[in-house]
């Protein structure tokens, strides 16, 4: 175990090396924008809005904004980067040159995503905490939550960059999955406003679940029940992770 | 050469199918401990598909094939430790500087940081970029790219070194200098096999000739051995607006083989001095008369017709 784990790691400071070093440009992306739709829309929208479910607009807000940008930039780095990596620079057959597997190469890839996710919201909370948005030791717990979300949203877009030819391809993941299921999951709003069947098949989805879990948390609440609703996206990170597995090992060892 | 240890790679009867299309079919060599073996043939031959089954990177479909002692692709993983692997197109990280790039490299083979950066001095002296150590990979010129490379398959200390079309693509001064540098390497004890298409390439460096065509092993000797056996030894090759008068003028006689191969007309025997002196007085002609070479024999054996893709 303690080999395979060097392994992944191998894989993860890869990607670590790279991101670091263009690291300014990449926080401007995964983090400057949703403080900005948080501040914007919070104060902005907040101020027609008043109170919802007991919380200022934008201190309901903030578990949205943390949640999605844990999912979107685990989304990119699954969809574009690991694209690139795989066909464009080859990255991932040097990689396969040397003792690493397929499995290794995607697991690495995948807990990179996962600390990519806990960057961005990483920040985005340290901005919320500044502003008294999050509060308590509890809020700290964001983080696990958050990397659990990078695993399970960069697993899933990997299943999906597997069937890949091309950039164009991620367009449909965007804009047919990614962005009805933010505006579905309690982001913006709470999901009493969604009619019953909508509610019934976002709760089945990963971000949702997220987003419940995150928001009491940020207001340094605790639930048992938090752990039940994060089965859901541990859930879809196994199922996607051992089937984007199966997926690459039959498109680059064939 | 020795008997006693056993060969680096074993293959029995290696087999790879796609659907119903055999792209190795039944291929069975030997290769031992220091050997530089250089694999040829044309467009589809089945040489990189049997590079992938080597290095476990493709699964056979039938036989039997050992690497290092061990049998892949059951044990690739654990055997790619012990060897190096050079691509055909460089597939290093841009992002990252010559020493990061072999730093990165050496983490996927599990080495420490130690071990790592001892290696590094030896590698970047050996494919002669010490004064490049901080560049980055953009602002290497191929030839570097190239060695960079090569010194990066090497960064484990193997004890293969396979390389798929080392020199495609380069200029001819920077091949001089690649083939040097896989020269020494194998004067340092490391077995190696490579493709190419280049038979120069194939002549100066392999001591042994693995030719492949559709999936199958056409001749498997010493490049000097090959040209012995399966060609004639002179050529002459003439070409120009006048080709077809002087072939009428000069119809053939004595043991003369004769092939055209797009608008040349090639002559292969053992005397061909008579059918050079014909030559003389032709305008619109030019010709070349020389020994016979791999390139000869491995049209001879490959055919000439095309082939693309």
């Amino acid at each position: 175990m303690a080999d395979r784990f060097r392994r992944w790691l191998a894989v993860w400071r890869r990607n670590a090396l790279v991101w670091r070093k263009s690291a300014k440009t990449a926080l401007l992306g995964g983090f400057a924008e949703p403080v900005f739709y948080l501040m914007a829309l919070g104060y902005g929208l907040g101020s027609f809005i008043g109170q919802v479910q007991g919380l200022s607009y934008i201190g309901f807000l903030t578990a949205g904004i943390l949640s999605t940008s844990a999912m979107n930039s685990a989304t990119f780095e699954g969809l574009y980067l690991a694209y690139t990596r795989m066909e464009v620079l080859k990255t991932w057959d040097a990689m396969l040159a040397a003792p690493l597997s397929v499995a290794d190469v995607v697991i690495g890839e995948v807990l990179w995503m996962g600390t990519k996710s806990v960057i961005s919201a990483g920040l985005i909370l340290a901005v919320a905490w500044g502003f008294g948005l999050a509060q308590g030791w509890l809020a700290l717990a964001v983080l696990p939550v958050v990397f659990l979300t990078g695993i399970c949203f960069g697993s899933m877009a990997l299943v999906f960059m597997s069937f890949a030819r091309s950039y164009d391809f991620f367009v449909y993941y965007i804009s047919l999955g990614v962005t009805p299921l933010v505006l579905l999951s309690g982001v913006f709003f709470p999901l009493e406003a969604l009619p019953e069947p909508v509610r019934f098949v976002t709760a089945w989805l990963p971000l949702q679940p997220v987003v419940q879990v995150i928001r009491p948390l940020v207001g340094n609440a605790w639930d048992w029940h938090m752990l039940q609703l994060l089965a859901i996206p541990a859930g879809y990170a196994a199922a996607s992770l051992l089937i984007a597995i199966r997926r690459f090992e039959r498109r680059l060892v064939q | 050469m020795s008997t006693s240890s056993p060969p680096i790679v074993s293959a029995v009867r290696l087999r790879k199918c796609y659907g119903s299309q055999r792209v190795v079919d039944d291929i069975s060599f030997n290769i031992e401990r220091g050997e530089f073996c250089g694999m040829l043939g044309p467009n589809g031959a089945g040489k990189t598909t049997t590079l992938r089954m080597l290095v476990g990177n493709t699964p056979n479909s039938g036989g039997e094939l050992t690497v290092l002692g061990r049998p892949i692709p059951a044990d690739a993983r654990a055997m790619r430790a012990r060897i190096g692997i050079v691509p055909q197109a460089d597939n290093l990280d841009p992002d990252f500087t010559v020493v990061e790039n072999l730093r990165v490299y050496g983490r996927y083979f599990g080495l420490g940081r130690r071990a790592i950066d001892q290696r590094i001095p030896e590698l970047l002296k050996l494919a002669a970029l010490d004064d490049r150590a901080g560049f980055r990979i953009n602002q290497l010129s191929g030839g570097m790219k190239r060695r960079l490379s090569i010194a990066r398959a090497l960064i484990n200390r193997p004890e293969l070194l396979i390389l798929d079309e080392p020199t495609t693509g380069l200029d001819p001064q920077i091949r001089q200098n690649i083939w040097h540098l896989l020269r020494q390497l194998q004067q340092d004890g490391l077995t190696l096999i490579l493709t190419t298409h280049y038979m120069d390439e194939a002549e100066r460096l392999c001591g042994r000739i693995i030719l492949m065509d559709h999936g199958r092993i056409l001749a498997d000797q010493t490049p000097q051995s090959l040209v012995r056996d399966h060609i004639e030894p002179h050529v002459l090759e003439v070409h120009g607006e006048s080709v077809n008068a002087w072939r009428a003028a000069h119809p053939l006689n004595g043991p003369i083989r004769c092939e055209q191969l797009a608008d040349t007309w090639y002559y292969y025997g053992a005397n061909l001095e008579h059918l050079v002196k014909s030559l003389d007085g032709w305008n619109g002609l030019r010709y070349s008369y020389r020994a016979a070479n791999l390139e000869d024999v491995f049209l001879k054996l490959t055919g000439r017709e095309l082939r693309d893709g």
